[in-house]
């Protein structure tokens, strides 16, 4: 994936809770077994209408907010269904950073391994970089030393150590762990001892049955 | 100080602490299902990884497979037959138990793995899907994850992941007739709100629990994720022993002896913390149902739809005030008589032999209003023949109901483009999600118990269970 040290770029603003996975690409729009060009799936039911003709009134249909690096929502944002696509719907629209109070818990997992920086602030700071907007809609952001420059403040957010390394480095986390492969051994040899009837068990039901 | 069911589990898992709060753990248990499963398995394969531990990992088909009697290996959302094929064919090869769309054992991720006994409590046990806490309710530590960690489980067996804080919820009291595990989790997501477990592992616990069976357990863990939570659990009990005892895939023999041993002693200490605890009263609990776009939009059947106002000011307010608009409810009416075009008794949330039962002994004897499109589709198909063995297929059928296939049917395929609701319907389900659009385009979907939902097909319109028990 790609790295992310620095991004400056367009910020648009979505300030509603609760905005679910199943908004940000509904589920039709998604069904391909790719992991790119998710683009078009972006916030769908809101960007069109029915009729398939963009929506002027989305706020990413407008310019320059088409062109968002940045997206400011409300708490809980990410909430629902697991799809990863929800993420790289974002990621192929060209938005790299949210910046929202709370997340779905699997939303930001997914977005630390899909080189999309979740950025957790205290709600009255995302109310006040959405008045921040209004002068200049634009942010920047460096992982390095966790800040976000807006146009009249910094403000300063925490990424768990893991997840900077990853989105820092855009290291793929399976050879990561696949270097610890002497541990995961060891810790199954003793488990099997302990806890002998979590393993093999399609072998002994067949054997049973 | 003692330490927390959660942490016992927890503490079970452990291979390295990789710092800052975060750990590598074991996974005992990897299903997939065709839309993630699809993706994880051709992304580990065009990577060059191999699946470390094919024998921990599961397969089986429920999200886009068609549900209509008679049905093949096919899908009516647009792009699912790619996903059902891709699946297949990196799966059928492999040493990885997978059921197929004719497995007698085929059904909902959610609702085979505790049925079969391939779930058991103090397991570590994820899938590609948010729901995947269900789970919880047979005492595992159960969550969803995204195809991009699936791939990192199918190649190393392990996760890393923070570790969450620990919440107790406390349900007291007795529910009424007619009254639910469904309605037990909606009141507590309604009185707390949609992240009001944001960040934690939730343990239910408490009288209420203590006398819960299994199916209602279940139901109660897989709206946790509802609730903002990375997972719910249920300490194992003898209720879960008894449930447990002689599943196909369970323990058996010294096995069996040694595991209960192990699971008896997963109890949370009298002195453990809990990082939070809440509580509900379940004594004057309602039937529940949702007015909104969100869990947390919900009343008592006979309560009135709240005013934006009653919102705090600011964006949950504007986000309450989008939700009426698109439900197309006016603040101050009851939901009780509002008239729906659909319903449908199904999904990992309420589709157990249990939630069946229960509807089904509201529609014994009785018709389904006229014009309503009307569905039942079991969680399993075991589940499925445990209710026609009771004759609850005619129950259903009688009343009106079509009788399906297992699957997830219309709770994904009208998400997924495939068959849904007529568009802009207002219907009434035993689901978990009423966002927009999810269950067909501009579909005003309300949640509530299967009880509700069948009392309410009788009348074509919101009715309350408590009359009909
Ligand atoms: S029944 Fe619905 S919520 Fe459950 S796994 Fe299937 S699509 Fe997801």
């Amino acid at each position: 994936m790609e790295p992310i040290t620095q991004l400056e770029g367009v910020a648009a603003s979505l300030m509603i809770n609760d905005v679910d996975t199943d908004q940000i690409i509904p589920g039709k729009d998604l069904m391909k077994v790719e992991k790119t060009g998710f683009e078009k799936g972006l916030f769908a039911n809101w960007r069109f209408l029915p009729d398939g003709a963009p929506d002027p009134d989305f706020i990413l249909n407008k310019p320059p907010f088409n062109d968002a690096t940045f997206l400011v929502s409300g708490s809980n944002f990410g909430c629902g269904s697991s799809r990863a696509s929800a993420v790289w719907a974002l990621r192929d629209f060209g938005i790299r950073c949210v910046v929202a109070s709370s997340f779905g818990s699997i939303f930001q997992s997914n977005c630390h391994v899909s080189g999309v920086l979740p950025v957790v602030l205290p709600e009255d700071q995302v109310q006040a970089i959405v008045a921040d907007l209004a002068i200049a809609p634009r942010l920047q952001v460096d992982l390095e030393s966790c800040t976000l420059v807006s146009a009249r403040r910094t403000y300063t957010f925490y990424v768990p150590k893991l997840a900077r390394e990853m989105l820092l480095s855009g290291k793929d986390p399976i050879s990561v762990t696949l270097n610890r492969d002497a541990l995961i051994r060891d810790f199954q040899d003793v488990d099997r001892q302990r806890r002998p009837w979590v393993y093999d068990i399609v072998e002994k039901a067949e054997q049973g049955a | 100080m003692g330490l927390t069911f959660f942490e016992k589990v927890w503490n079970d898992h452990v291979i390295e602490d990789v710092g800052d709060g975060n750990f590598l753990i074991h996974i005992d248990r990897n299903f997939m299902h065709e839309l993630s499963g699809a993706v994880s398995l051709k992304a580990i394969d065009e990577a060059g990884f191999d699946v470390r531990n094919p024998e921990l990992t599961f397969g089986v088909v429920e999200h886009a497979i068609d549900t209509h009697p008679g049905r093949k290996r096919t899908s009516s959302a647009p792009g699912g037959n790619d996903f059902l094929r891709e699946f297949y064919e990196r799966i059928r090869h492999r040493p990885i138990r997978f059921f197929d769309y004719d497995d007698r054992q085929q059904g909902i991720v959610h609702v085979i793995a505790p049925e079969l006994g391939i779930a058991l409590p103090g397991e570590t046990f994820v899938c590609g899907d948010s729901h995947t806490c269900t789970v919880g309710g047979i005492g595992a530590f159960a969550w969803g994850i995204g195809s991009t960690d699936g791939e990192h489980v199918l190649a190393t067996q392990t996760l890393v992941i923070t570790k969450p804080k620990t919440m107790r919820v406390d349900f007291q009291g007795r529910l009424a007739a007619g009254v639910f595990a469904k309605d037990m989790i909606l009141g507590l997501i309604g009185k707390y709100g949609a992240g009001g477990g944001v960040g934690y592992a939730i343990e239910y616990a408490g009288e209420t629990i203590e006398s819960l069976p299994m199916d209602g357990r279940l139901t109660l863990c897989n709206m946790a994720v509802e609730f903002g939570g990375r997972t719910g659990m249920v300490a194992p009990d003898q209720i879960t022993f008894d449930y447990l005892n002689g599943r196909p895939f369970a323990p058996a023999g010294e096995d069996w002896l040694r595991a209960v041993a192990y699971w008896r002693l997963l109890r949370s200490d009298r002195d453990a913390r809990y990082d939070k605890e809440l509580e509900l009263d379940c004594n004057r609990l309602a039937p529940q149902v949702t007015w909104g776009t969100s869990p947390s939009h919900v009343i008592g059947v006979d309560d009135v739809v709240p005013d934006a106002a009653e919102s705090p000011e600011g964006v949950a307010r504007a986000s309450h005030a989008r939700a009426l608009e698109y439900v197309g409810l006016e603040p101050g009416t009851r939901l009780l008589g509002e008239k729906i075009q659909g319903v449908f008794i199904g999904s990992c949330t309420n589709s157990r032999l249990d939630d069946l039962r229960e509807a089904a002994s509201v529609l014994r004897g009785r018709k389904i209003a006229d014009g309503l499109m009307a569905l039942c589709v079991p969680g399993s198909t075991t589940v499925k023949r445990a209710a026609e063995q009771e004759g609850l297929d005619r129950v259903f059928k009688e009343a009106g109901f079509e009788w399906r296939e297992a699957g997830c049917s219309l709770c994904a395929s009208g998400a997924i483009g495939g068959e849904a609701f007529p568009p802009g319907s207002r219907t009434l389900s035993t689901t978990n999600r009423n966002f927009e659009n999810r269950q067909g385009r501009g579909v005003r979907s309300h949640l509530a118990s299967p009880a509700t939902v069948a009392a309410s097909a009788v009348a074509g319109r919101i009715a309350d269970a408590r009359e009909y028990y």
